[in-house]
């Protein structure tokens, strides 16, 4: 018997309060995206909406375009809220809070979080909330990417959650604090708008739901949504084999000591339950790579989310999941030890859970993304004097997988962020993309290899020249590949200085470089990781992809074992031969 | 003139091709006499279906005019076959067509992968640099732009695409580029990027300009068969081609911008229901096509369609150009119904298609769709099916499907799922409904559904339900409104310049005199497309931000073209700006500066307006001839007698209640228990609440 025959809830009715209440959590997003000010939420869409439950936070619905990474870290936030009210008492119908607390509820400083409880016949129902990404909220660095902090004082300010809104009334006093700690208050003070708009829209849709339907039903359908997801997921691990699968990736560097970070997870399968152990992971380090516990929980959903893909979005597919994360690592620290450097962190998480996973179930096996953000800022002055900063992340290849070849130039799994064009750069700040390209021999060679990476390189046209900041990854370990596939090629940062090109001695990382007016950085991007062993890779493919200049005739020589000439013509028998002679 | 009085006196022709079947309008102006046809579409030589439904019409040398609503590109697109093509582009960006803006496919999932549609062997690049202001860093080497034409043509190239970086802001290198292609070039496929969209943003700009050269060689050479057949059958009138934007363009211009016929089909229909709804008396009209895998749907607000001004075909192949603007979701006629592995039913975006299509159509497929539901509940007659290929539908093989694929894993009777199925599918079109009105500030209960295409009046009762909305209007002719479209839309030009500017510091000299460049050039496109207006209007909107946002929004600027200025003052858009801010997010940021980014010209040719009373039903009509053999249909849970009427034969103030079904050849109109249906002068049915 289904889930909904139980609750006496009839299918149809549960598909459709199913679209009907992922809709309104759509439509929060779609609010917040036009009325923001700022583009790391209105182009990039770095925000997310959705409705928690009323005792335990836990996520009930979802929107369908909310940033991944969010999706998997509100129900903290929503529970820090709830842990608040226990505490305190107080709750009272139109407040509405307001948090940034990285440790309580995930990310980091410039994510805030609105949470807002909705009553019905004097009852709290459910909660809403909002997080978006704010462009600035103190710190050392503009905009909040510090490589260099080593306490969460240098990365900005931090609000538990407090009432901005109590019974209706705004708390004006909260808003001047607000106000009086960002470099940018009025960007911050529209994208707070842009979320109460969004709170307020989701309210009016879901008490208008709720009137339709009557709460009874809508409750019942929220519960068959969740124990249907805990279904789904239940048995999807049930059809992966018992075991043990482990699997460790590592980060450069913590950005202010040089020792290398390890992320190791120990997967255990058992029956229809899954454990996610890191206890293995290298200890608290002491710059901001560190994440907090809830975080690590939102990416680990992240990617389990990339991989089970049907298992819809709500806390039921957690539920067959345990943690053990303990704070002896760097994936559970508490304040005030710098976060800024997460979404480095998170995305080794991810990828460490996609490598254990491809153990577990190697037909289903997916490569390593790229894994960095490369988080580049050129600031300096304009001809005229005025400041700017140039500030954007980059793309690279995803992984080779058992379908195919992996995407070229695709963004990270915990956004769907676009990059702004070239022009628009261009025209916003003083410098000129001389490379704006693919980067050959960047993925990593395969049966179906990676996606290429990319090459960007940029002068600077600033008289007085600019200041070069890098937070990025990948400079020392390369994405891996899985079942036989190869790595991908390091992350490389080169700028042009008196005495030549420099590298970062932190690899990947670096603060306050000056670069000279007409001088050029160079970045050059991984590709993802290759799936298969390259020597199975069909010739004809790896000749077509040096006729595209993909792959170099040496790469397809050394990797692929096939022998093809510059323009791309294969010589099969020279490549037979050399195949047989190679086994 | 003789010719042109010939072209305003003779008659029209509408031709509006599907992926199924070629729709055909006739109409004299001069008898008021109208005429439609459906025959079915010649896949891969579109020409003859086209032709066929001509002669079926008429002898053709006798028509004056044929406008045509084509899906010959919009299926090249579709399914990637368009010509070779070759890039030539600025030294350090071939890649930028392959790179897009650092995208994937889907949320959640990383899998899959994306061919651009030039190869990196066919995109070379030549050195030239112009700068973000406009000024050349680096003139073109024209050397290098003729060797790379000679290496494009030597692999094979039919068409190219000349790219260079910020060609928005200054275009001399471009087209001194082009222009040098041209020279050696053997065919007229050779397009700029500033000649299609001078644009801020490589990506889009390139994509478009690309997808143009893509489609140029295909959409080119189908135009030139169908003028030849034309022209052998002795056609001597104007024929013309419907654009994504609604307007009406030469085949001169089709050939040079084959890219502006990307949605020409769907436009027609929706510029057919914005004139039908208006005549009605209905300004607020949300249109639903129900195709087989599809449903589109297109707001109409104020009378007035929304022009969106960029769509994406497909991952990575994004066209920016202005186009009505029509959602699309998977949800169709041959839609497939499954309950998932948590014990949901779903309902598509899975289809059969047309081929072998649902269940009841007896082709092979065993899986059920929503025409089977249909069919399994009374709502459409099995023994005769719209379209007239087929003699008569297979409810039992339907009905064995749904109980196998739905019945049975749900626990539920046959019928029951039936319904079930058609639900499911109603909330989809609903979900689809709210988003293109309720996400734009629009109040859905102001609004009636206009349903067209085969199958929308089957579900267009039950979304007035689901929805909230007011009514559902169905056209008189719903399975040939697009062809009604092509004879009655405007004929249109559209110019796109990126301007960058803010208003303090606007020179409103210069701003002026390019508004009437622009303006100018627009309107002698339009001039010279020798078909018959009554006025020509220029429209312009300025695509307007604060300094700082991303997002820009649309501003109408109230002013026009009048001899050598536009009277067009800082001070005029500021207010203009602040007026559709304040509409739009309801608050205005003091004090922030404001910038200009894109200006949009419009001219359009205003076609002399289309009698639609023409259409209402003529003396004889009568219940009585009407009415037909009443039937068993499903609704809510049990069998209903249903009436059931011959819907062409109803006269005009008839009022049937629910529940009815209305046939008529092309579409079948359901009208559920509570709901009434009522036939207007026009002929149309109003579908409203039973008092």
């Amino acid at each position: 018997m289904s889930a909904a025959a139980k609750t006496g809830l009839d299918p149809v009715t549960l598909a459709v309060l199913k679209g009907r209440l992922e809709q309104i959590a759509d439509e929060m997003d779609a609010t917040l995206y036009r009325s923001a000010f700022n583009p790391i939420i209105a182009e990039a869409r770095d925000a997310c909406h959705g409705l928690y439950h009323a005792q335990t936070g836990a996520t009930l619905v979802q929107g369908t375009t909310g940033l991944p990474i969010f999706v998997g870290a509100m129900a903290f936030a929503v529970k820090a809220v709830i842990d608040k009210v226990a505490r305190e008492g107080g709750l009272q119908e139109g407040d509405t809070f307001l948090f940034n607390d990285p440790y309580e509820g995930g990310t980091h400083l410039n994510d805030f979080r609105l949470v807002r409880p909705i009553f019905r016949q004097g009852r709290l129902f459910c909660w809403l909330a909002s997080v978006g990404h704010w462009l600035d909220i103190g710190g050392n660095v503009p905009g909040g990417f510090n490589a260099r902090a080593t306490e969460s004082f240098q990365e900005g300010v931090r609000f538990p959650p407090v009432k901005l809104i109590s019974a209706g009334r705004m708390n004006e006093d909260i808003l001047a604090i607000l106000a009086a700690n960002s470099r940018v208050p009025q960007s911050n003070f529209g994208d707070l708008n842009g979320q109460l708009n969004a709170l307020d829209l989701g309210e009016k849709r879901l008490r208008g739901l709720l009137d339709d339907y009557s709460d009874e039903t809508v409750t019942a359908a929220l519960d068959v949504l969740t124990a249907r997801a805990e279904a789904m997921m239940r048995e999807t691990i049930k059809a992966l084999p018992d075991g043990d699968y482990t699997f460790e990736d590592y980060l450069d560097n913590d950005g202010v000591t040089d020792d290398r970070l390890t992320i190791a997870l120990t997967l255990t399968i058992k029956g229809d339950g899954m454990v996610l152990d890191f206890s293995a992971s290298s200890k608290p380090c002491a710059g901001p790579l560190n994440i907090a516990y809830s975080t690590a929980v939102a990416c680990c959903y992240v990617a389990l989310k990339h991989v089970f893909t049907d298992v819809p979005a709500n806390a039921g597919c957690l539920a067959p999941i345990r943690f053990v994360i303990p704070d002896t690592t760097l994936l559970a620290v508490s304040a005030p030890k710098p976060v800024g450097g997460y979404t480095e962190t998170i995305l080794r998480v991810i990828g460490t859970v996609f490598g254990a996973l491809a153990k577990a179930m190697p037909d289903q096996a997916m490569a390593a993304p790229f894994g960095t953000i490369n988080a580049l800022s050129l600031a300096g002055h304009r001809a005229n004097g005025q400041r700017y900063v140039m500030f954007s992340f980059f793309g690279g290849g995803l992984g080779g997988n058992p379908e195919t070849d992996g995407l070229s130039h695709g963004n990270n799994p915990i956004s769907m962020a676009t990059i702004p064009p070239a022009e628009i750069l261009e025209a916003s700040y003083p410098v000129m993309f001389t490379q704006w390209a693919l980067r050959p021999d960047s993925a990593g060679a395969g049966t179906h290899r990676g996606g290429l990476g990319a090459i960007y390189e940029i002068e600077t046209l600033s008289p007085d020249g600019s200041d070069v900041f890098l937070l990025g990854e990948r400079g020392r370990f390369a994405p891996f590949g899985v079942n036989g596939g190869q790595a991908a090629a390091l992350n490389r940062f080169t700028w042009q200085s008196e005495t030549g090109d420099q590298t970062p001695p932190l690899a990947s990382k670096i603060t306050d470089v000056k670069l000279a007016h007409g001088r050029h950085v160079r970045l050059e991007t991984p590709g993802g990781g290759g799936w298969g062993k390259a020597g199975e890779r069909d010739p004809a493919l790896v000749a077509r992809d040096v006729r595209l200049g993909y792959v170099s005739t040496a790469c397809a020589l050394r990797d692929y074992e096939v022998v093809v000439s510059p323009d791309g013509v294969l010589d099969a028998q020279a490549t037979k031969s050399l195949r047989e002679g190679a086994r | 003139m003789s010719v042109h009085d010939h072209k305003k006196a003779g008659p029209m022709i509408g031709v509006d091709v599907g992926g199924t079947f070629t729709d055909l309008f006739f109409f004299d102006a001069q008898t008021g006499r109208f005429q439609t046809a459906k025959v079915p579409s010649n896949r891969g030589n579109e020409a003859v279906g086209f032709v066929e439904g001509l002669q079926t019409l008429g002898p053709i040398a006798s028509f004056s005019s044929i406008i045509h609503g084509t899906t010959v590109g919009t299926n090249a697109l579709l399914e990637r076959k368009g010509a070779r093509i070759g890039v030539i582009t600025t030294r350090g960006f071939r890649d930028v067509l392959e790179m897009r803006r650092r995208d994937r496919p889907k949320t959640w999932g990383l899998w899959g992968d994306f061919t651009p549609i030039a190869d990196r062997d066919l995109r070379l690049e030549v050195s030239e640099r112009v700068l973000a202001d406009g000024s050349i860093h680096q003139p073109v080497d024209l050397a290098q732009v003729r060797d790379a034409a000679r290496e494009l043509l030597s692999k094979g190239a039919e068409a190219v695409a000349v790219i260079f970086i910020n060609a928005y802001a200054n275009a001399d290198n471009e087209l001194a580029a082009v222009e040098a292609v041209r020279a050696l070039w053997p065919n007229d496929n050779v397009i700029a990027s500033s000649e299609i969209l001078p644009e801020i943003r490589e990506f889009e700009r390139a994509s478009t300009t690309a997808l143009n050269a893509y489609l140029q060689p295909v959409v080119g050479s189908y135009l030139a068969r169908l003028q030849s057949a034309l022209d052998q059958d002795g056609f001597g009138g104007s024929f013309h081609i419907v654009q994504s934007n609604g307007g009406v363009m030469s085949t001169a211009t089709a050939r040079r911008l084959p890219i502006r016929t990307a949605l020409s089909g769907p436009a027609a229909g929706v510029i057919a229901a914005g004139a039908i709804a208006k005549a009605a008396g209905f300004d607020n009209v949300i249109t639903g096509d129900l195709g087989g895998t599809s449903f589109d749907v297109s707001l109409i607000a104020g009378g007035r369609s929304v022009l969106a001004a960029q769509t994406t075909i497909d991952f990575g192949l994004v066209i920016r150009t202005p186009m009505i603007e029509i959602s699309t979701i998977g949800a169709g006629g041959g839609s497939i119904a499954h309950v998932d592995k948590g014990g949901m039913l779903q309902v598509g975006p899975e289809s059969a298609g047309s081929v072998p299509g649902p269940v009841c159509y007896g082709q092979g497929n065993d899986r059920p769709t929503l025409t089977d539901a249909n069919v399994v509940l009374g709502r459409i007659n099995a023994a005769r099916p719209i379209g007239g290929k087929l003699a008569s539908l297979d409810v039992e093989a339907a009905k064995r499907a749904i109980a196998r694929h739905v019945a049975d894993p749900l626990s539920i009777d046959v019928m029951a799922a039936a319904e079930a199925i058609v639900r499911v599918a109603n909330a989809r079109m609903a979900g689809a409904i709210r988003l293109v009105s309720i996400e734009r500030g629009h109040d859905p209960t102001r609004f009636t559904i206009m349903p067209f295409g085969g199958g929308g009046a089957l579900h267009a009762g039950a979304l007035v339900h689901e929805v909230g909305l007011s009514s559902a209007l169905v056209p008189r002719f719903p399975g040939i409104t697009s062809a009604l479209g092509c004879v009655i839309a405007d004929l249109r030009h559209d110019e796109v310049q990126t301007v960058n500017a803010v208003v303090d510091e606007l020179d409103e000299a210069a701003f002026d005199a390019l508004m009437v460049r622009l303006g100018r050039k627009a309107t002698a496109v339009v001039e010279q497309a020798g078909i018959e207006v009554e006025a020509i209007d220029v429209v312009y909107e300025l695509d307007m931000h604060y300094l700082g946002q991303t997002h820009t929004i649309s501003v109408p600027l109230p002013v026009t073209l009048q001899g050598a200025s536009t009277s067009v003052t800082a001070a005029l858009v500021r207010e203009a700006f602040e007026q559709a801010y304040q509409t739009s997010f309801s608050r205005l940021l003091p004090g922030l500066a404001i910038r200009i980014v894109t200006l949009r010209t419009a001219a359009i040719g205003r076609r002399p307006a289309f009698d639609l009373a023409s259409l209402a039903p003529r003396d004889g009509a009568s219940l009585e001839n009407a009415r037909r053999e009443p039937r068993q249909v499903w609704f809510d849970g049990a069998w209903h007698e249903t009436t059931v009427w011959s819907r062409l034969d109803l006269p005009v103030g008839t009022v049937i209640k629910g529940p009815a079904i209305l046939e008529q050849a092309d579409a079948t109109t359901v009208v559920d228990p509570h709901l009434s249906a009522r036939v207007d002068s026009f002929g149309n049915v109003v579908i409203e609440r039973t008092a």
